[in-house]
């Protein structure tokens, strides 16, 4: 028998960046309790890292923009496969969000006239991200973390969920662990919010911390919650290279939205190559336009380094391994260049980006306005996650409700810039509001505690092997599968080998050994975090296999076209009977018609 | 190339030095090196950490005696010939190793009045601000909680006056709060009692370790320091705000 302290709250919020931050505050608004868990100290998740803004049609900047085109371009973006109910609301609500975080003392930057500022960024037809410099992270998160203390919220930092707990049909609760003592902690609730984010972990060049490990996702599926659109990993096309201990560190897409452009080793533009023909209409001819685009010109198009992602980073791709790379194995990333073209120009990007310029002056001897920066892509956001409902943010577990980067559906084939700290507003609302009132009209469910009991032992039987694999080893072996078989570029065989390697390192995982005792022990939460990275890591393995096409994020060498006939579908990954994983297809369903008329007109 | 480390390793009921050897690359910042001590020497070694990226706050300890960011402290500034000395940060409770309890930082905050914006006076029910008049609350946002400066502030550090002193970190958030345009609330009285501002001696210890650079002393605690000055100990303002609203005098 383990012992655990056991909470019961109506509704247990597993997650506290953006969107579990915004969600335990609405679900408090509605008079519930509220239990928050956060795997890190209170602040400090990865939201905290967004720089370039939150993508909201408020058309403070540009007075044509509406919710209406935010809506198009972001289904654009997601290559159609988004839930367009998810697209319509996200459009509409972003900008109240982005007020009411004013109202809760955020301060953005502004316009002239005393205005919230928004900037440029990929796949945004007008300036559209409210932003603070390249902190925008911080600024949001802080927010919500001031706000949110005072709202009678129940905070437990440094925690940890391992399971999910149901009473027959319906969630009943969580079990985890608290990381000073090692003590588990069983949560009892009514409702359940996943918002643990995302999966970025699971590579070796990677943006993300060491939480990301893919629990909301391996929580819910082991809960019988199904999954969609795992095949679908952002890879960021801008990432440091250089110095090899900072691969993978961030280079905000700001850098480009303020003028940033993209050179290869002959000092070419290559960008301006291979416009896909989704946005010729939308590009600009030549650098001049493109650079006019930047200053505010409403007349010049976007220059082609504001293409989206999945594009920016395969064209990144294709420079380097044709040789024409920097000397670090990335392409350069110049805003330095701006000096030719306004006055002030290091002081003006010393304001504009001040986290780039001290990041790459401090970590790699680097003064960005002085000499371009290397950079290539590293892994940043899973656009897919847990199924839900667009309206409730409901899985299709009773119960238990998901928002931000765990969720799945807004985001479709590849995610907009600017899009993720919208949506984890937007959606953390929704899922607090209807959690709350979820938990409302329910009796707690019953836990069995012979099953906690049984979880207990099983999470601590790392610590009785003598021999045994380093739970650090094991996440780097896993690492290197993802990164070189699971990457930017598969293919079949590929991918086949990655299923095999999996395979192997599921059994490795079962002989891993955990050294020392249950006090902050982080070999021990490695050793943990391990099976969820293997859970997400097979997910999107067979549903990249499954999609056989090239479509958004997901890019197969073996089948490098868009396929009309057998794409225009969503991958659910779900557990089957035998606990084996089965890829489901979806047909997509149609859209409302005053929506499709919005599509058509914005094309 | 390798390298030697000093680690701390222990908890609250005691512990020792532990030396770790390592090899070490160009570029490599000390939370790499204790990354790799950790995945090859020491498993259970706990240290606290998240972004990486300078970005959090979270890898605060001391490096050679001095209060840093561990993932932004590179190998290449500190003197590699004898052992890099790793210590968690003094002035909170040990947890383990590296890493400290600073949960009194988290209920110190939540004592603080919170933001009380006055009503939205623009026609579109919001309000108008302009740059110029929020660039230097916008310095104070910056924070990342780390808390080092916390750490190096000798009436916590030294004098462990925690339950008189909230420290330079909250004397940040307070003057964010305070020279915030919209703000309308009055935390002048909390800031001299419960609060303790007076125990500040403008050393500038917090604003020499701040890893955002921020101008903690000159541009957060004086200023404040002066309001409540103006407030409590000018007999002339004193007898002036009877007959005023409390919005003049914080503007």
């Amino acid at each position: 028998m383990s012992t655990y302290d056991t909470y019961d709250y109506d509704v247990l919020v597993i997650g506290a960046g953006g969107a579990g931050l915004r969600a335990a505050i609405e679900a408090a608004a509605h008079g519930v309790s509220v239990g928050l868990i956060c795997k890190s100290l209170l602040g400090k998740a990865h939201t905290v890292m967004a720089e370039g803004g939150i993508a909201a049609a408020l058309s403070n900047v540009d007075e044509r923009d509406n919710w209406r085109v935010h809506f198009a371009d972001t289904l654009r973006g997601g290559q159609y496969l988004n839930n367009w109910r998810m697209a319509e609301l996200h459009a509409k609500e972003a900008p109240d969000r982005v007020r009411e975080l004013e109202a809760w003392g955020a301060l953005f930057d502004r316009t002239k006239d005393g205005r919230i500022l928004q900037r440029n960024f990929g796949g945004h037809k007008y300036p559209r991200l409210a932003h603070v410099g390249d902190r925008t992270g911080l600024e949001m998160i802080r927010t919500l973390q001031d706000h949110g203390i005072h709202q009678g919220i129940d905070v437990h930092m440094e925690c940890t969920i391992i399971s999910l707990l149901k009473g027959g049909e319906r969630i009943a609760g969580a079990f985890g662990y608290e990381r000073e003592k090692g003590q588990f902690k069983l949560f009892r609730a009514k409702a359940i919010v996943i918002a643990t984010g995302g999966i970025g972990r699971a590579y070796k060049i990677t943006s993300n911390s060491w939480e990301y490990t893919g629990d909301g996702h391996a929580l819910a599926y082991n809960a019988g919650a199904e999954l969609m659109d795992m095949e679908f990993v952002q890879f960021h096309p801008t990432g440091m290279v250089w110095p090899p201990s900072v691969r993978g560190i961030l280079v905000t897409e700001g850098v480009r939205g303020e003028g940033g452009i993209l050179l290869n080793n002959a000092h070419q533009r290559f960008m301006f190559e291979a416009i896909p023909e989704l946005y010729k209409q939308q590009t600009a001819d030549n650098e001049e336009e493109g650079w006019r685009y930047t200053q505010g010109d409403k007349q010049a198009k976007r220059p082609p380094e504001l293409l989206t992602r999945d594009h920016v980073a395969r064209c990144i791709v294709r420079e380097i391994k044709e040789g024409r790379g920097s000397p670090h194995n990335g392409v350069f990333l110049d805003i330095s260049w701006i000096k030719s073209k306004i006055p002030h120009a290091a002081d003006y990007i010393k304001k504009k980006l001040p986290s780039m310029y001290h990041q790459f002056k401090k970590l790699a001897d680097i003064d960005i306005t002085n000499e371009p920066m290397e950079v290539g892509p590293t892994t940043h956001y899973m656009m897919g996650g847990i199924r839900v409902d667009a309206d409730t943010q409901m899985s299709t577990v009773p119960g238990l409700f998901a928002a931000g980067e765990a969720a799945a559906g807004l985001h479709g084939a590849n995610r907009l810039g600017g899009n993720s700290l919208s949506d984890l507003l937007v959606f953390g609302k929704r899922a607090g509001e209807h959690a709350a009132r979820f938990a409302a009209a329910n009796w707690p469910a019953t836990i069995d505690e012979r099953e906690v009991n049984s979880i207990a032992r099983q999470v601590l039987e790392p610590f009785e092997r003598t021999t045994g694999e380093n739970p650090f080893q094991l996440q780097y072996d896993l690492q290197e599968v993802m990164q070189d078989l699971v990457g930017i570029v598969r293919k079949e065989d590929e991918l086949l080998q990655a299923m095999d390697e999996l395979q192997k390192l599921q059994a490795r995982y079962g002989q891993v050994k955990v050294v020392g005792n249950r006090e902050y022990n982080n070999g021990w939460h490695t050793a943990l975090d391990l099976q969820n990275l293997l859970t997400v890591s097979e997910a999107i393995t067979r549903a990249a296999i499954e999609r056989k096409e090239s479509r958004g994020a997901h890019f197969r060498e073996d089948y490098p076209k868009k396929d009309e006939q057998t794409g225009n579908c969503n991958l659910i990954i779900v557990k089957g009977k035998g606990g084996e994983m089965l890829v489901k297809r979806e047909t997509l369903t149609a859209m409302r018609p005053d929506l499709i008329q919005i599509i058509d007109e914005m094309k | 190339m390798k390298a030697d480390f000093h680690i701390w390793r222990g908890d609250a009921s005691g512990g020792k030095f532990e030396m770790y050897s390592t090899e070490v690359a160009e570029g490599m910042v000390v939370l790499d090196a204790v990354h790799q001590i950790q995945a090859e020497q020491a498993n259970d070694l706990a240290v606290r950490w998240n972004c990486k990226a300078g970005k959090c706050g979270s890898c605060s300890a001391e490096v050679n005696g001095l209060p840093k960011l561990m993932c932004m402290t590179r190998l290449s500034e500190l003197p590699l010939d004898k052992p890099v000395l790793l210590q968690p940060l003094k002035a909170f409770p040990l947890i383990k190793d590296l890493v400290t309890d600073v949960s009194w930082n988290y209920s110190v905050k939540k004592k603080i009045k919170k933001f009380k914006p006055r009503a939205p006076d623009a026609k579109d029910g919001t309000w108008r601000m302009y740059q110029q008049d929020i660039d230097r609350v916008q310095e104070f946002r910056k924070c990342i909680e780390c808390f080092l400066c916390q750490d190096v502030c000798h009436v916590l550090r030294e004098h462990q006056l925690y339950d008189r002193f909230i420290g330079p970190r909250f004397l940040v958030y307070t003057a964010a709060l305070e020279m915030h345009p919209l703000d309308i609330e009055d935390r002048m009285d909390d800031l001299k009692k419960a609060n303790g501002i007076g125990y500040c001696n403008i050393t500038k210890c917090c604003t020499s370790v701040c890893p955002e650079d921020i101008t903690i002393t000159d541009n957060a605690i004086i200023p404040l320091k002066e309001r409540v000055a103006d407030r409590f100990y000018d007999p002339v303002k004193r007898l002036f705000r009877l007959f005023r609203s409390k919005k003049t005098i914080k503007s």
